[in-house]
């Protein structure tokens, strides 16, 4: 079994970008995968690289993660409306999903879907294969 | 507004270092991508030297490499820079890929040694003055770790130019590189045979 956490994205408002990571991996390293809504900035999502990196042991190999963007329509009205909340709040748009890559071996990105491979069913692709 | 004058600003910052011959040139990317090969490269074709080893066993290069003061020049001009192979930044690590390699002692330190390696790689990202992203070719380029690459040297308004690096191989799909980043200059290269590397390093003229 699976199990997604999700993360609103007032949960993480007020933290650092320290926090913000601990919190998020605190998660990831029980088996969970996290959907976060919203997008990290640029520095935190190397936080998120390096603290992953510096937690890597026997039982914790790392992560894979991606973001979702919410949609690929544009217009002036949305655009706008993205800018100003980018402004005020962050991205808050779409979707980040943080999973452990024992768990999670791949995760492929569609506009408007995400496909997350997990070590079963690569397994059991391989099989297929045979 | 702000962002054009930094913008602006920092490129004259470059153009500066550039007089004095103090530019870092950072080899960035995923592993296996080709950082040192294309290294190796440059080094042998203007220094005469290798500057580390290849393998086609990930992670290599573990350790920041700098070779310092290179001048290559093209239709007259001149350009002397720090050549920086940084190794390859992953989000994983897993000592048990490396298994049919070696044996599980040397596996476990060389994944020791990776992850510090991630971590020396990201921190140097704020000492570059341009960053040249050596992709493969024959890889799916719409990866998280190119994305943050990436996106962490625009927002530090670092000038990139994206290597589609094994262009000879048969699966390599160069215009696949090219349509995941319409925003960057991309070309198509073989580090390994020298195909195309007049062409790039015209293009570190018009980088730097």
């Amino acid at each position: 079994m699976v199990t997604l956490q999700i993360i609103p994205f007032s949960k993480l408002a007020g933290m650092d970008a320290q926090e913000k990571i601990d919190s998020i991996l605190q998660i990831v390293k029980k088996d969970n995968i996290v959907l976060l809504e919203g997008k990290l900035a640029e520095r935190e999502e190397t936080t998120l690289i390096t603290k992953s990196m510096e937690g890597i042991d026997d039982s914790f190999r790392g992560i894979e993660f991606a973001y979702i963007e919410s949609s690929t329509s544009s217009g002036f009205k949305k655009n706008f409306r993205e800018f100003l909340l980018k402004l005020f709040l962050g991205n808050v748009g779409g979707f980040t999903v943080v999973g452990p890559a024992k768990i999670v071996k791949e995760i492929k990105k569609d506009p408007d879907k995400i496909q997350l491979y997990t070590q079963n069913q690569k397994r059991s692709r391989k099989t297929k294969k045979k | 507004m702000i962002g054009v004058l930094k913008k602006y600003f920092d490129r004259l910052i470059l153009k500066l270092f550039r007089r004095r011959n103090k530019i870092k040139l950072g080899l960035y990317g995923p592993p296996n991508g080709g950082k040192t090969t294309l290294a190796n490269r440059i080094c042998n074709d203007w220094l005469g030297e290798e500057m580390g080893s290849v393998s086609e066993v990930p992670h290599e290069t573990r350790e920041i490499n700098i070779k310092e003061q290179i001048t290559i020049s093209s239709q007259g001009k001149e350009l002397t820079f720090n050549l920086i192979d940084t190794p390859g930044i992953a989000t994983k690590i897993d000592y048990e890929d490396f298994l049919s390699h070696m044996n599980e002692k040397n596996a476990k330190a060389r994944s020791k040694e990776a992850t510090k390696g991630v971590i020396e790689a990201i921190k140097w990202l704020d000492e570059m003055d341009v960053v040249v992203i050596v992709l493969d070719s024959t890889v799916v380029p719409y990866n998280q770790v190119n994305l943050t690459i990436i996106g962490n040297l625009e927002a530090r308004n670092i000038p990139v130019l994206i290597i589609a690096n094994k262009t000879d191989l048969k699966k390599s799909k160069f215009k696949r590189i090219q349509s995941a980043f319409p925003q960057y200059k991309v070309l198509g290269v073989s580090a390994k045979y020298g195909k195309n590397i007049d062409e790039f390093y015209d293009s570190l003229f018009e980088l730097i």
